[in-house]
């Protein structure tokens, strides 16, 4: 073994101090949050907006740029109407050119901004691998804890609506395999602001996951600044049959899915994960004690995808739990087809999850 | 958004910068020497076995680094490739913190979880040490917005202190200018108008693969950053007065316009391109050759003809730097190797629960240049 030098002397701080002003949020408990029951209905992009303007409005540092983000208002209107308020030195257009706007990104962060870094799609996040997994997450460690990263990659992500292969990406099962970023893939436009808002503030380079098909989603969202904190799950539904765990857009097919089996006498647990990185593992095995059985739907391709790492802690944390092998339910593993019907079928619909379900059941009746 | 009227640039302009104080030139001499030295010793060390992985030393193109930071302020940023020791000690950084990162130590300037490629030195706003080719590239066009933002959007700094109006030098080898990213990010910053100026160490090889065999135009590289509509400069990297007389006003050139440079840095490497480069790509006379033009003999014996260095000054200085370098050596030699604890510090800033299913990450030692 060997000693600190006695020039050096160990970090006390909870942040690192290679990331100076964070102002990490006093987080509420569940039941302390804002109701999610209200009249104040809006889209999920709108929510997403709200987060990123609160924020910019309350620090200078945080600015946002992407393809077509201001004049354009946003390709899906996500940022519409922030070039009015905060002008183009802040809501800034680029060429497109992912591999450099989230290069040039990366570079403002360790010098202290707080860029949001807007991908139109995830898919084009692909030629900025470089940058995005081998810079942003692994600067703090590479420099031995000099320079931080504090930004948020944010756009859409998975199956937008027959837009065939080169399109359809879902990134959570390549890039959460990465130390060093955080990810967190919302289901629902209320989780949507609490989650982004939380995002902005993080000093870690936090991956945010939306869905084409959900920007249009309306719920209640209260209209003040609230934040969900990161690696707490949410229970969306409670049952005793099965658990089913989820994240992102397929939380809601697992909820179209237990409303039918509810019709069969078959209660699911459902829970939405909110972030994948860090991963409420604790949540999923309170629920296991009730259910004892485990469907975990994903939109990523089978092999080495979130739902596996997910089985795989089931398995290290609650095995003794379990009366049935866990399964998972993913996206059928070939590359993204064009026809609609084909597009469906390779998604984890809500029917597939419910013979999953039926299945696992009669398999332990 | 308009660009900034555009302004032709020579090093031959009447706007030269006036010969420079011998004070100067005798302190880029031991900077230049130092290097040298350490590289030197860095070499022996790698035939050693003291320092691992990938290891690329700067032996011959000391004018480039030294020349260059020369001509900028302590406070602007600086961000280069993997062939980065040279640029770290003329920003300032200690024999002692680059050579302990090679070994390994925890003393050295990333605790030793950087290495030869990934030099980094807070204090001399220097943004590492990039060991993809061309990768550093769009960072050092961040560092330049972000001195932009900080002057035109926040008025101040992000700690609030004074906001300037920066320049940041981004290096690359010749071997990078093929890269997308390189390309990405100079289209960007000239239409954004981001104060970068990107130096193009162009010693002439790729690895391997000399400079006509791997890029298009190669005798006229200027004319890359000038398509895209940056006021480009071609220098001789092996005259550092020279040098020095050329880069400094185009510097304050894009400092003040707001612009982003090229600069196509006309050098050399007098060792393989790594460590373990057997160089069979080219001839020992053309080594030779260029070993006759040294910018570091050549600043020297100018010192000596104009009188304002003796023989014995010479020699002394070298020795001083020697036992300077010997003495980093024994310091990096002596220092501990990181605990076992530290593989799992510096991952998160905000290390919460449940981010790995392994471990549960934590903060170690504070760096030891913070």
């Amino acid at each position: 073994m060997t000693t600190l030098p006695d020039t050096m002397s160990m970090i006390e701080s909870d942040i690192h101090p290679a990331v100076e002003g964070v102002e990490i949020p006093d987080f509420l408990s569940e039941s302390d949050l804002p109701s999610r029951e209200g009249d104040r209905i809006i889209q999920f992009r709108e929510a997403l907006r709200e987060a990123m303007a609160e924020e910019m409005r309350r620090d200078e540092r945080v600015f946002l740029l992407g393809e077509e983000v201001a004049q354009y208002n946003g390709a899906y209107k996500v940022s519409q109407g922030m070039l009015d308020e905060f002008g183009p030195e802040r809501i800034i257009d680029t060429p497109i050119s992912e591999n450099g706007f989230a290069g040039m990104a990366i570079g403002a962060a360790m010098c202290g901004l707080r860029p949001i870094v807007e991908f139109m799609s995830w898919s084009f996040s692909l030629v900025a691998a470089d940058p995005i997994l081998n810079n942003a997450p692994k600067m703090l460690y590479m420099s031995g804890g000099q320079f931080g990263c504090p930004i948020v990659f944010r756009g859409n992500d998975g199956a937008g609506g027959q837009l065939g292969s080169t399109h359809s990406w879902c990134v959570e099962g390549l890039f959460s395999n990465v130390p060093g970023l955080k990810m967190a893939i919302p289901s629902n436009p209320y989780d949507a602001k609490g989650l982004l808002a939380t995002a902005i503030r993080d000093p870690d380079p936090v991956f945010f996951l939306e869905s084409e098909r959900m920007l249009g989603d309306k719920a209640h969202v209260p209209e003040e600044h609230y934040f969900i904190p990161f690696g707490r799950a949410r229970l969306a539904r409670e049952g005793d049959a099965v658990t089913l765990v989820s994240f992102g857009r397929p939380v809601n097919f697992c909820l179209d899915a237990a409303e039918v089996l509810a019709n069969d006498g078959i209660e699911c647990d459902v829970l939405d994960m909110r972030t994948i990185r860090p991963l409420d593992i604790d949540s999923i095995v309170d629920s296991i004690k009730k259910t004892n059985k485990i469907v975990v739907v994903d939109q990523c391709w089978p092999f080495g995808s979130v739902a596996s790492e997910v089985i795989a802690q089931i398995c290290e944390h609650g095995f003794d739990w379990l009366d049935a092998p866990p399964v998972r339910v993913n996206t059928i593993d070939v590359p993204t087809p064009y026809a609609k019907d084909l597009e469906y079928a390779y998604l984890p619909n809500p029917e597939r999850i419910a013979t999953a379900v039926r299945e696992l059941v009669g398999a332990t009746v | 958004m308009t660009q900034a009227p555009a302004q032709k640039h020579s090093s031959t302009d009447s706007t030269m910068t006036s010969e420079p104080s011998t004070e100067l030139k005798l302190k880029w001499l031991r900077d230049m020497q130092l290097i040298r030295e350490f590289e030197n010793r860095t070499a022996q060390a790698y035939q050693q076995a003291k320092i691992g992985g990938f290891c690329h030393v700067y032996t011959g193109q000391e004018a480039c680094a030294v020349g260059t930071i020369g001509s900028i302020n302590d406070d602007d940023p600086v961000v280069t490739a993997y062939r980065d020791h040279g640029h770290a000690l003329a920003r300032g950084m200690t024999p002692e913190a680059c050579m302990a990162e090679m070994y390994g130590k925890i003393t050295g300037c990333a605790k030793g979880k950087g290495g030869s490629m990934h030099m980094f030195d807070r204090p001399n706003w220097l943004f590492g040490g990039h060991g993809i080719v061309g990768a550093q590239t769009p960072l050092g066009a961040g560092l330049a917005f972000a001195a932009k933002y900080e002057h035109d959007v926040m008025k101040k700094r992000v700690d609030g202190s004074e906001a300037k109006k920066k320049v940041t030098l981004c290096y690359l080898g010749d071997g990078a200018i093929d890269q997308g990213a390189f390309h990405e990010a100079l289209n960007y910053v000239s239409v954004h108008n981001i104060p970068v100026i990107y130096i193009i160490e162009n010693n002439g090889y790729s690895m391997g693969t000399a400079i006509n065999r791997h890029t298009a135009n190669s005798g006229n590289l200027i004319s890359r950053g000038e398509s895209y509509g940056i006021d480009s400069l071609e220098i001789d990297g092996l005259d550092i007065v020279e040098l020095y007389k050329g880069f400094k006003p185009y510097v304050e050139s894009c400092r003040e316009n707001s612009r982003p440079g090229f600069v196509d840095l006309k050098t050399y490497r007098y060792q393989g391109h790594s460590m373990s480069d057997p160089q069979k790509y080219r001839t020992k006379d053309e080594v030779d050759e260029y070993k006759a033009k040294d910018s570091i003999a050549r600043l020297a014996s100018q010192l000596m003809e104009s009188g304002d260095l003796s023989e014995d000054d010479w020699k002394s200085m070298q020795k001083a730097i020697r036992d300077e370098v010997m003495s980093a050596m024994q310091a990096a030699e002596d220092a501990p190797t990181p605990e076992l604890s530290e593989l799992i510090t510096d991952v998160y800033a905000n290390p919460e629960k449940n981010l790995s299913p392994q471990t549960t990450y934590t903060h170690g030692a504070r760096n030891p240049l913070l």
